[in-house]
């Protein structure tokens, strides 16, 4: 099945959300489209699944002009769309929620679950997925928990796949997998459709690239021929620097002194398993890891958060273990919190209130119990400036800023004041190239100045980038220490050791 | 030396505040507003629907007005009606602000009233500028007291705001009964639950004796604009009340940014339990001059209505209290001269919640007159 969308546009108000976009979707093809937040992929993709309609243009089925009224037409027209977040019932089986809303029914409307498994062997037979049928959703990995929804827009006989940031939420291996799956379906005579900003997987398994900026189509490219340099380009609208450039590791002094440390999550189930750490000035350790490893109760318990059950933590030759939040963050502790909007700012906050948010309880922020607007307002504006924040008003509210700005916008908070310990979880997730870039700049900035850095990260890519010293997370046990040696770690030997398979 | 100067008038440029859109003005005024006319119109079909005449009807919705705003009397009324509704108000809408549902301000207002009645009708010849104010912080710390108990369950246990400030109405409604049947608070040679009377140097003075004796205005309302101000103050331009906001708006980060939440949910409802005890304060001294069952004649859950059509703004609160005073104010002289129940004032005071919590349908019927359409 072809699909060719013509002159697409589609306002919202005053934003045209995309602008005259042409794309065709062939049979048999993985087109790649590649693009920053809010360059419209998602609009684009949800005018093909027939959430919105578009105020222009026409989308053609192998030539036809079909017009949908909303999802349920998109679907019966073999449009099927695999979410980012997954839409499954955790404690249904996977037969179940691949069949859920289409239940194959017998008498008296009996749910015939008997044929539903078979149906769903079928589909697993024939494109290799190899998930069990029985298997509850919840006690399943990421990455197949993933193919059931695959399984679901095939077996609601979709021709035509969006994958929509598929390889977010997965483990290198799982990537390597899913690709598998990708050429599979491909081979099969299936049109896919592969949303990313990640510029060496569109090069591995798309066929053709499409590249959209500000909601435009701004350039085509051939994986492996096209350069990362041109596609990023293309994407950001200016030469975007790769390399993270850092000076020469010149480690000083230990700063944060990690002995021991075992955290227990809410459920009292052990997150963090005798785990030791220093952090150096002037060094940044990355600790790579599947997420749900412990990586965010080990944080947690070195910022403050959540209070260890044994294990001591030690800044600058003095035991810590037991200071609150707020004492760390006196001493010179900066967090920069894995979900940037669940706990690093308030979004219906403005920028400014957002920068005085864990700084305004002292001068130069306020005297006693009055808050320095004024004061707050000039340094916002200013740290707004210096860190690259893009809006139009201090007085935004900081949920309407894009995801890279808000990141942006928190670690202008964090590293505008006098830092010596920056902890910072996931610093780029979901971002585009730009803000990656320009944040990763920031951390090594930081290191330069002499700060102790500890990055989190489930992003391999970055912790290679990044790190002077590699600590591997597993099973709330540090598995695996990567030296900072003459020898960069590869790739596939820390992957090795996030799966858990170290000897 | 030009990109010093380039940054700089980008970051003045920043400081610039965005004019307040349309859909702002919508959303805090016009909606409202609204609501408001909707309400009084369906209010009136209802009582089409109950067999009241036309022209009944016509006479009604004049006296609402004459009772409210016609006369200088009626003003003093509707403010007089205002007075405990907005402190009360502003009371919960500083729960709000802080993400905590209090539904308590009733059984707050009762104890503060209670308080302040004992206080009042003790003291006998205390001189009126210590015996009032006492009476008035003595009934305001009742109110923090009794407000105390469910913030602190609720920080110390988890034991949800909702549940407890309820059943501490329930638990207050009665104590008062039995507190009126003591021999130290009953009236002597009264056998019905009534307090002995404030004593004259406790009561709020009256403000406009000089114009007619019967205006009943009185002091209590200075008080309304000082606690206005007060609020307003706290949530925008103390740290106190910027961890008020943040935790009422994102608990996670502001626990995140070191603010310690325990603290902040004891603190709000202390602060809010005080404006509700000053509500009923301000009712025992400002106007019934004693306790009797029934006291707080339910402002405790009117000033509910009058925080959330506020928008928990202290100016807002302002408003809408004025709008329920006028409201009741107003019923009064309703019933009076057109027969129709004061129940019909419930109704649209309910009716207006209603709209104004369901703005999205707001916006469906009116969609011809505003920008920000319903989705």
């Amino acid at each position: 099945m072809d699909i060719e969308l013509r002159g697409i546009t589609k306002r919202f108000g005053d934003i045209v959300a995309n602008s005259n976009v042409n794309l065709h979707i062939r049979a048999g093809e993985v087109l790649g489209l590649l693009g920053e937040n809010g360059a419209g992929k998602s609009t684009m993709m949800n005018v093909l699944s027939g959430l919105y309609r578009p105020d222009e243009g026409e989308i053609l089925i192998d030539g036809k002009p079909v017009h949908f009224r909303g999802p349920g037409d998109a679907i019966r027209a073999g449009i099927g769309m695999v979410h980012q977040h997954f839409m499954l019932v955790p404690v249904f089986t996977v037969a179940e929620n691949v069949v859920l809303g289409v239940e194959p029914t017998g008498v008296l409307d009996h749910l015939d679950l008997v044929k539903a498994r078979e149906q769903v062997r079928q589909i697993n037979e024939q494109y290799g997925l190899q998930v069990n049928p029985d298997d509850l959703i919840e006690n399943l990995p990421v990455g197949i928990q993933q193919r059931v929804e695959i399984i679901k827009v095939l077996f609601r006989s979709a021709e035509v796949i969006i994958f929509d940031e598929p390889t977010a939420v997965l483990t290198p291996q799982e990537v390597t997998e899913f690709f598998k799956i990708v050429r599979a379906l491909r081979d099969a005579g299936k049109a896919l459709v592969f949303i990313t900003h990640k510029l060496h997987e569109i090069h591995e398994v798309a066929d053709r690239i499409s590249v959209l900026r500000a909601g435009k189509i701004v350039g085509e490219g051939l994986p492996g021929q096209t350069s990362d340099q041109e596609l990023a380009e293309m994407m950001v609208g200016r030469p975007v620097v790769f390399e993270v450039e850092k000076k020469p590791f010149e480690p000083r002094e230990v700063l944060l002194d990690v002995r021991g440390l075992t955290v227990l999550r809410d459920d009292d189930s052990v997150a963090v398993d005798n785990a030791s750490v220093s952090i150096r000035s002037g060094e940044i350790v990355g600790i790579a890891g599947v997420q749900g490893n412990g990586q965010t109760e080990l944080v947690e318990a070195l910022t403050g958060l959540r209070r260890p059950s044994s294990g001591t933590v030690t800044f600058q030759g003095k035991d810590i273990t037991q200071a609150s939040a707020r004492e760390r963050h006196r001493m010179g502790f900066a967090h920069v919190p894995e979900d940037r909007q669940r706990a690093g700012m308030v979004s219906d906050f403005t920028i400014a209130e957002n920068m005085a948010l864990n700084t305004y309880y002292a001068p130069p922020y306020s005297r006693g119990i009055l808050m320095d607007w004024p004061k707050i307002y000039e340094d916002s504006a200013r740290n707004v400036v210096a860190f690259d924040v893009r809006t139009q008003s201090i007085f935004t509210p900081a949920g309407t800023l894009s995801g890279g700005n808000q990141q942006k916008m928190i670690v202008a908070r964090e590293l505008s004041r006098d830092t010596k310990l920056l902890i910072a979880s996931q610093p780029t997730r979901g971002l585009d190239v730009g803000s990656i870039e320009y944040i990763h700049k920031r951390i090594v900035a930081a290191r330069e100045e002499g700060d102790g850095v500890l990055i989190v990260s489930s992003e391999l890519d970055e912790v290679l980038a990044l790190s002077d010293r590699i600590l591997v997370m597993f099973k709330g046990r540090i598995v695996a220490e990567f030296g900072a040696g003459a020898r960069k770690p590869s790739k596939n030997e820390i992957g090795l050791a996030m799966a858990g398979a170290v000897a | 030396m030009s990109e010093q100067n380039g940054s700089d008038t980008l970051s003045t440029q920043l400081l610039k505040r965005a004019a307040p859109g349309r859909t702002d003005f919508e959303d805090l005024v016009i909606l409202p507003v609204l609501a408001v006319v909707v309400a009084l119109v369906l209010g009136g079909l209802i009582m089409l629907a109950t067999g009241v005449s036309p022209s009944a009807i016509g006479r009604s919705f004049v006296a609402l007005f004459r009772g409210s705003l016609g006369s200088l009397t009626a003003i003093s009324e509707t403010l007089t009606a205002a007075a405990p509704l907005t402190l009360a108000g502003l009371g919960i809408a500083l729960g709000f602000r802080a993400g905590l549902f209090n539904i308590g301000a009733e059984g707050q207002v009762i104890m503060g009233g209670i308080a302040a009645v004992v206080i009042g009708f003790s003291f006998e010849g205390m001189p009126i500028w210590i015996h009032l104010p006492l009476a008035l912080i003595v009934g305001a710390l009742a109110g923090a007291l009794w407000a105390s108990i469910a913030g602190w369950l609720r920080a110390a246990t988890g034991a949800h705001e909702v549940i407890t400030t309820i059943m501490l109405n329930l638990i207050a409604m009665r104590l008062v009964d039995y507190l009126l049947r003591h021999p130290f608070i009953q009236k002597e040679g009264r056998a019905d639950p009534i307090s002995k009377n404030v004593l004259p140097s406790a009561e709020l003075p009256h403000l406009l004796d000089w114009v007619d004796p019967a205006l009943r205005l009185h002091a209590g309302f200075i008080l309304v604009l000082l606690a206005v101000v007060f609020v307003w103050w706290l949530l925008f331009r103390t740290t106190t009340g910027f961890e008020f906001r943040a935790a009422g708006l994102n608990p996670d980060a502001a626990r995140y940014a070191g603010m310690r939440s325990g603290l902040i949910i004891v603190l709000v409802m202390a602060l809010a339990g005080a404006l509700a005890g000053l509500a009923g304060a301000n009712q025992v001294l400002g106007v019934l001059g004693r306790a009797s069952p029934n006291f707080s004649g339910g402002v405790g859950f009117d000033a509910i209505a009058v925080a959330l059509l506020g928008r928990s703004h202290p100016l807002g609160v302002l408003l809408a209290g004025l709008l329920f005073g006028a409201l009741q104010a107003g019923g009064r002289q309703m019933q009076v001269s057109a027969g129709v129940s004061l129940d019909l004032i419930a109704i649209i005071q309910a009716l207006i919640i209603i709209f104004i919590a369901a703005p999205i349908l707001m916006r469906a019927v009116f969609s011809f007159a505003l920008q920000k359409t319903a989705r």
